[in-house]
């Protein structure tokens, strides 16, 4: 079975919600739905306070290249527009509707017959999906529109969808590809068209055989789509990581995906191009798990985007009296909450939640130089080095032993038997070289 | 409720730490001792304690007096020095002078440099070396083993294999003439031998080297480049001259070369990170090794080899890096 070569880490898997089927969240009182949900410039609000918005409702609009709509989740009216504290922990713009009832937009198809065919041109599904708001779903946010148009001079050979969820913890992906195959699978097709391939791959890890096997069996219908099982190993979703397994072709250093010929979209980006090119359906809702040791009833949700992180906890049996973390995401990636309201946004892919004697770092120690972090990089760089190097300020040095490639997986962090705060280090030191490298280019 | 803790990704951490890991050491050491208590019996049993306990007690205090930080004894670390520190001097050396190899280990090679992680060269090899240029009588006269013994004075003694291979090439006998007067091979794989505490047993150190390979304390690279760039050099040698070189195996099973390809250069503090780094690192220990056995002036050179070996770790390190992903563009 295919898996990437180089390092990856194998931590407890603990998918306790991989048999909980999704449920359908009702809506909350209020939500909060934040103008900047993706990378790339924010959205500019287009709705004023006092404002009366349907569900599916342009409220602001992503005037940029890199940029996303944001739509209404719900009806209501517009309370304020306010800075809040987001999900990723930074205080960022919101616009904060009270909900009244449940009406919709005009032209949004909420029926749950499939659409097989697909009647829009390429030009016409990008523009689509650039208006309904998609990001990459998978937690990187980044605007699917542009990742579905081909550079000049470039050329798309495959399309690879992204269903290995390599988190651990984390369902959501799982329950979606095994509820949802269908529409995921027209989704596929609906990017390839855009993209003018006629391959696609879909990657899953074989600790999920039941989707693996329910997803082939609808492959027939649906030529030049295959699924690859792949072995376990973290992590594997992480684009690059991702290609290398099922196609054995590298990435160049600084590059993107298509100068390999490849376009990367995660199961649930798939899902949310079939709704808002089928359906004319913004994305509004998405599927998040609930999920932790101590939780009562692991679950995954359909829920609407702005709805308070508390609501979800509430219904997956209630806070754990010794709750000592929040984590929006998985564990190895995720942000840890600082406010049980903040809203789930477009890339919120799982709330986890911690115990307090689990909530803390480990003790630091001395280095002893084991070479674990450098041997299971799967960038192949040397944390335990980038780490001093950017502790000592040394960022030329960083950038020479290519501190930019690291896509901060956490690997490092997570094996350091010394418990060193090695990617807090190498983040810090990211940050500080790309300034430089910025600088230099002025 | 209580306050939430934020902290930045990942939020799972391995289950292993620094002290486990040398504790997993200290467990693989076990085979090796017990070949050793048996065939050296109680001197070795003492050599061994002495060493633990003084490296232990001159951490302490110079962790408390001197430095005045934390006291980080129990992690294991120490007590690993202590043992290996024993395992390569002979079971008769008195053990005051135990003593001083525990404190040149511990204070001059390790806490000097700023304790566990820091140091550069193997404070266990270090101590060695100090006790056999200050105390070269002792340090030359190796215990003739015997099973279960409780003596502790008037030890027979007597050369090493390989000291008596050595002198007796340099006396001009044939290989094939010296060979009747040492162990038969047998004996030199399970440690029926004279030389230090503990290592004799080439069976019983592969023994703990395979549970460290299982472990992940070690990775294959540098045992495997010692081992065999020794092998292969020697029996270079050998075909060209059976007579003056004695054949690899000789070399494999005699001396402190099992110990030291497998626990002492092995040592992660000091060895290379990136697998060809590791492997140039072995390949120049056992060169070394052998050029000192045969062309130098000691009939072991384990311990120079590795120090030397040691000292151009930083410069392996910069000059081997791993693999970077994309680094070559490789599609197919």
């Amino acid at each position: 079975m295919k898996t990437f070569k180089l390092g990856g880490v194998h931590p407890p898997e603990n998918k306790l919600s991989q048999n909980a089927a999704i449920k359908v969240l009702p809506v909350p009182e209020t939500v909060t739905i934040p103008i900047s949900q993706h990378l790339g410039v924010p959205a500019k609000p287009v709705v004023a306070k006092g404002d009366k918005v349907k569900a599916g409702q342009l409220i602001a609009k992503g005037e940029a290249f890199i940029s996303a709509n944001v739509h209404s989740s719900v009806s209501g009216t517009v309370q304020k527009i306010d800075e809040v504290t987001e999900t990723s922990g930074y205080r960022k713009k919101a616009i904060i509707i009270k909900v009244e009832g449940d009406e919709w937009e005009e032209g949004i198809d909420l029926s749950t017959d499939l659409i097989k065919s697909i009647t829009l041109s390429p030009q016409e599904i990008v523009n689509r999906v650039n208006e309904k708001g998609i990001v990459g779903m998978g937690g990187a946010t980044f605007p699917s529109h542009v990742k579905l148009m081909v550079p000049q001079g470039k050329k798309a050979e495959f399309l690879i969808i992204n269903g290995v969820e390599c988190e651990p913890y984390l369902t959501s992906d799982h329950r979606l590809m095994l509820e949802k195959t269908e529409e995921m699978l027209v989704g596929i097709q609906i990017q390839m068209k855009a993209l003018g391939v006629d391959k696609a791959i879909i990657g899953i890890e074989n600790n999920k055989p039941d989707a693996i096997e329910h997803v082939g069996e609808f492959l027939s219908d649906y030529p030049g789509i295959t699924v690859e099982p792949l072995k376990v190993k973290y992590p594997q979703g992480g684009e690059k990581q991702l290609i290398k397994a099922l196609l054995n072709r590298e990435v160049p250093s600084g590059k993107l995906p298509i100068e390999v010929g490849c376009v990367v979209h995660n199961v649930g980006t798939s899902l949310a191009v079939y709704e808002a090119v089928q359906k004319n359906k913004p994305l509004l809702e998405r599927v998040v798990t609930v999920t932790g040791l101590n939780v009562k009833e692991p679950s995954n949700f359909m829920v609407r985007i702005g709805t308070p992180v508390a609501n979800l906890i509430e219904a997956a049996g209630g806070l754990p009296e010794n709750t000592g973390k929040i984590v929006n995401g998985g564990p190895m990636m995720g942000k840890a909450l600082n406010d049980i309201n903040a809203p789930v946004t477009k890339g919120t892919s799982g709330i986890l939640l911690f115990p307090e004697k689990e909530a803390h770092r480990r003790p630091v120690h001395n280095c002893i130089r084991c070479g674990r972090c450098a041997n299971i990089c799967p960038m192949g760089l040397e944390p335990y080095l980038l780490a001093v190097l950017a502790a000592n300020k040394k960022f030329e040095d960083c950038e020479y032993e290519k501190i930019m490639d690291c896509i901060e997986c956490g690997s490092c962090l997570y094996i350091c038997p010394s418990g060193r705060p090695l990617l807090d280090q190498i983040r810090i030191g990211k940050n500080e070289t790309g300034k430089l490298i910025r600088a230099r280019h002025k | 409720m209580n306050l939430l803790t934020v902290s930045g990704s990942p939020h799972v951490y391995t289950e292993e730490s620094v002290s486990k890991i040398m504790y997993g050491v200290v467990l693989s050491l076990i085979p090796a001792a017990l070949v050793s208590f048996y065939f050296f019996g109680l001197a070795a049993i003492l050599v061994t304690l002495t060493a633990v306990v003084s490296c232990m007690f001159f951490e302490f205090i110079i962790q408390k007096y001197l430095i005045k930080g934390p006291i980080t004894i129990f992690d294991g670390s120490a007590i690993i020095t202590g043992v290996l520190l024993a395992f390569i001097v002979p079971a008769s050396l008195p053990l005051w002078m135990v003593v001083i190899g525990s404190l040149v280990s511990i204070g001059m090679a390790k806490m000097t440099f700023g304790g566990l992680g820091k140091n550069i060269f193997n404070p266990a090899l270090v101590g060695r070396v100090f006790l056999m240029i200050s105390f070269p009588v002792e340090m030359n006269m190796y215990p003739k083993p015997t099973a279960f013994s409780t003596q502790l004075t008037d030890i027979v003694t007597g050369p090493t294999p390989l000291a008596v291979m050595k002198e007796g090439v340099a006396q001009g006998e044939k290989v094939s003439d010296i060979i009747p007067e040492i162990p038969e091979y047998v004996n030199l794989l399970m440690g029926n031998m004279g030389g230090s505490v503990g290592e004799i047993s080439a069976i019983a150190i592969l023994l703990g080297g395979i549970y460290m390979l299982i472990k992940k304390y070690i990775t294959w690279e540098i045992p495997t480049a010692y081992l065999g760039s020794v092998f292969v050099l020697a029996g270079a040698l050998w075909l060209i001259d059976p007579e003056y070189y004695v054949d690899p195996l000789f070399h494999m099973v005699t001396g402190g070369l099992m110990l030291g390809a497998i626990y002492m250069a092995t040592d992660m503090v000091t060895s290379p990170m990136s697998r060809w780094g590791m492997i140039v690192y072995g390949i120049g220990c056992g060169f070394l090794t052998l050029v000192i056995r045969i062309f130098g002036a000691y009939p072991e050179g384990v311990a120079f080899a590795i120090l030397i070996m040691n000292a151009f770790v930083p410069l392996i390190n910069r000059g081997f890096k791993p693999k970077r992903f994309g680094e070559e563009v490789k599609n197919g």
